[in-house]
């Protein structure tokens, strides 16, 4: 234990996600030695971004005004949603450029362990949403493990009767990569999700290439 | 297949040994607590990447030691494989495949096949259903590697909808919003149940018509041995209903019914989510999943009684003993090249059969091409055995 000031630091630290009690330690002692504007800058960025950013009163998503920019943006479609876990999925799906729909950020998946059921998520807010007539497609970009195919499974189950197109990410192999290096699971699912290559085949859908599938749900 | 040599280090009581063997019989012959079993063991875990013995790896290493290595030459016709598996304390294990780089301790698993026969077996008999369920299961992955993840995707389920039924529960009163989610658990819980059921049904289908054979090549043939499935989403299923009761057809066509022998995934996922909604009250004021896999169990009967609660214990152990025997003809049907036979174990099994069963067993494995026993004493091996005889002395083996 230290006295007072540095240990109630190391304490802060240690309570934020990834950081053991060593790292807190380490961090504290770094915080300590720093250059003191470097850390009031440190400090400064904390508080304003506590002050200034709050979440987007349409899609969820991370915002520092009312509506976020993505929202505000007039080139982009309405008629497709695309519902995510977290903000940081946007981003990826951003990144990609593969998307110039609309998103909407559940906060995160239906997780009976940890209290998540779907009154903690922004499902009601997707439902209202979808009062608009000019949405025609909600793609469902949950994470490909047992919480967000759950999710998944939960909202094409309640949005099925409104009548909208629904469809899911594609789940299979990652561009680039070796098909020997795939874990069965993955590599089963490519096989299930294959796709036509006749000529007749649909013509690509708006999401052409399929996310890198994240480390898949299982392991012996 | 067979094992021509064997090396540990910091493995259970042995700093360093190494054991040679040869194909056919090996005896490893010693006092108790010399370490034959640990030998043996050894081997098993090159199969498995788990012990017979112990749930956690940490009792393998060496008392005091964070490391123990495994070393073995496996000969599969003409083709020669060395094998290396490095167990650590709290850490991932690494195996190496012909000293080539390091890989994933599981992509060893299918190299090395063995069939082990231990006095715990008697559980398999006599113990709770989770020892015949795992039976089943670590056949399966043996003789299906790609069905590995499948038990492990439906406990995760299980998880979650038990967490769903507790705060149900503790909530008084169950919301619509609890049910539809529950829905969605119960579609998932039923979709993964479904493939460990079908997969379990399809090596109890193997496995039958074998357990049937070895066990009337073991023991006396007067009563007949059978295994059943008990299956929880059955619409019939009691949990009374296979005991004090003798078994004629009717009870047992409806202990173990024709309808979920034959279904196929889609069926068995049908069923599964009837049963669940036919329990949903029953699990909601319990606060957990009620049917399914985790709470399914294996009959086995001799003659028309149940073999548990009413077998002597020769007969419980010739039963064992005729569960392994079938998984290892199951094994070989599976891979039916030659030289790829599984290797027999017999860890201090003669010293609990009399002569009559241990001559039977003799003859009955005396085709493998491995076969490796652990006796306290040697004359407890019978003669029809033959092979070579091993001295197993502390931390060291002698032929």
């Amino acid at each position: 234990m230290y006295e007072g000031a540095v240990q109630e630091l190391i304490d802060e630290l240690g309570r934020l996600p990834g950081i053991g009690p060593k790292s807190a330690q380490r961090i504290a002692f770094h915080i300590l030695e720093a250059d003191p504007q470097d850390m009031v800058r440190l400090a400064q960025a904390i508080s304003v971004v506590k002050e200034r950013v709050k979440y987007c009163t349409i899609c969820f998503n991370v915002s520092e005004s009312e509506t976020c920019t993505l929202c505000r943006d007039e080139r982009r479609s309405d008629e497709i949603i695309c519902v995510v876990e977290e903000s940081k999925d946007v981003v990826a799906i951003e990144r990609s450029r593969a998307f110039s729909g609309r998103y909407h950020v559940l906060g995160g998946a239906i997780n009976p362990i940890n209290g998540i059921g779907p009154e903690q998520l922004h499902v009601r807010e997707l439902i209202a949403r979808l009062g608009d007539e000019r949405i025609t497609e909600i793609i469902l970009a949950t994470d490909p493990n047992l919480e967000g195919e759950a999710t998944a499974t939960y909202l094409v189950r309640t949005l099925r009767p409104l009548g909208i197109k629904i469809s899911r990410l594609a789940s299979g192999l990652p561009v680039g990569g070796d098909l020997e290096y795939a874990d069965e699971v993955t590599l089963a699912r490519a096989i299930e999700g294959r796709r036509n290559t006749a000529p007749s085949a649909p013509a690509a859908p708006l999401v052409r290439t399929p996310l890198p599938a994240t480390e898949p749900t299982s392991s012996s | 297949m067979y094992i021509s040599h064997v090396s540990l280090t910091d493995f259970r009581s042995y700093a360093q040994a190494d054991v040679e063997l040869g194909p056919g019989t090996n005896v490893l012959v010693g006092p108790n607590g010399v370490g034959k079993t640990n030998i043996v063991e050894a081997i098993g875990y090159l199969a498995t990447l788990s012990s017979h013995r112990v749930t956690n790896d940490a009792p393998l290493l060496r008392f005091g030691t964070d490391r123990a290595l495994v070393r073995a030459r496996v000969q599969r016709a003409k083709l020669v494989t060395s094998l290396e598996v490095e167990i650590t304390a709290g850490k991932a294990n690494r195996a190496r495949i012909n000293r080539a780089n390091p890989v994933r301790a599981r992509d060893i698993l299918g190299i090395v096949r063995t069939v082990l026969f231990a006095p715990e077996d008697l559980a398999l008999v006599k113990g709770d259903p989770s020892n015949r369920r795992r039976f089943l299961d670590d056949l399966l992955v043996i003789l299906r590697p790609g069905e590995a993840a499948t038990r492990g995707d439906y406990e995760r389920v299980l998880k979650q909808r038990n967490a769903l039924l507790k705060s149900a529960r503790n909530g008084g009163k169950l919301s619509t919003a609890h049910e539809s989610t529950l829905d969605v658990w119960d579609t998932h819980l039923a979709r993964a149940g479904a493939r460990v059921l079908r997969g379990r049904l399809e090596v109890l289908r193997l496995l039958s018509p074998y357990l049937g054979a070895a066990y009337a090549s073991l023991a006396d043939a007067n009563k007949e041995a059978h295994a059943y499935y008990q299956a929880t989403i059955s619409p019939d299923f009691e949990s009374e209903a296979a005991e004090n009761k003798a078994l004629d057809t009717e009870e047992v066509s409806r202990i173990a019914p024709a309808a979920l022998l034959h279904a196929g995934t889609a069926e068995i996922e049908d069923m599964f989510l009837e049963a669940l909604l036919n329990t949903r009250e029953k699990e909601l004021e319990r606060g957990i999943t009620l049917v399914g896999p985790h709470r399914d169990d294996v009959l086995l009967t001799l003659g028309t009684a149940p073999a548990k609660g009413y077998a002597s214990h020769g007969e419980t152990w010739s039963l064992a003993l005729a569960l392994r025997l079938a998984a290892y003809k199951v094994m070989g049907e599976d891979d039916p090249r030659p030289g790829a036979g599984p290797i027999l174990i017999l860890d201090d099994v003669f010293a609990e059969l009399d002569a009559t069963r241990r001559t039977r067993l003799a003859t009955i494995v005396a085709g493998a091409d491995q076969v490796i026993v652990t006796a306290a004493v040697a004359s407890d091996v019978p003669a029809e055995l033959g092979g070579t005889f091993l001295k197993v002395s502390p931390g060291a083996v002698k032929s």
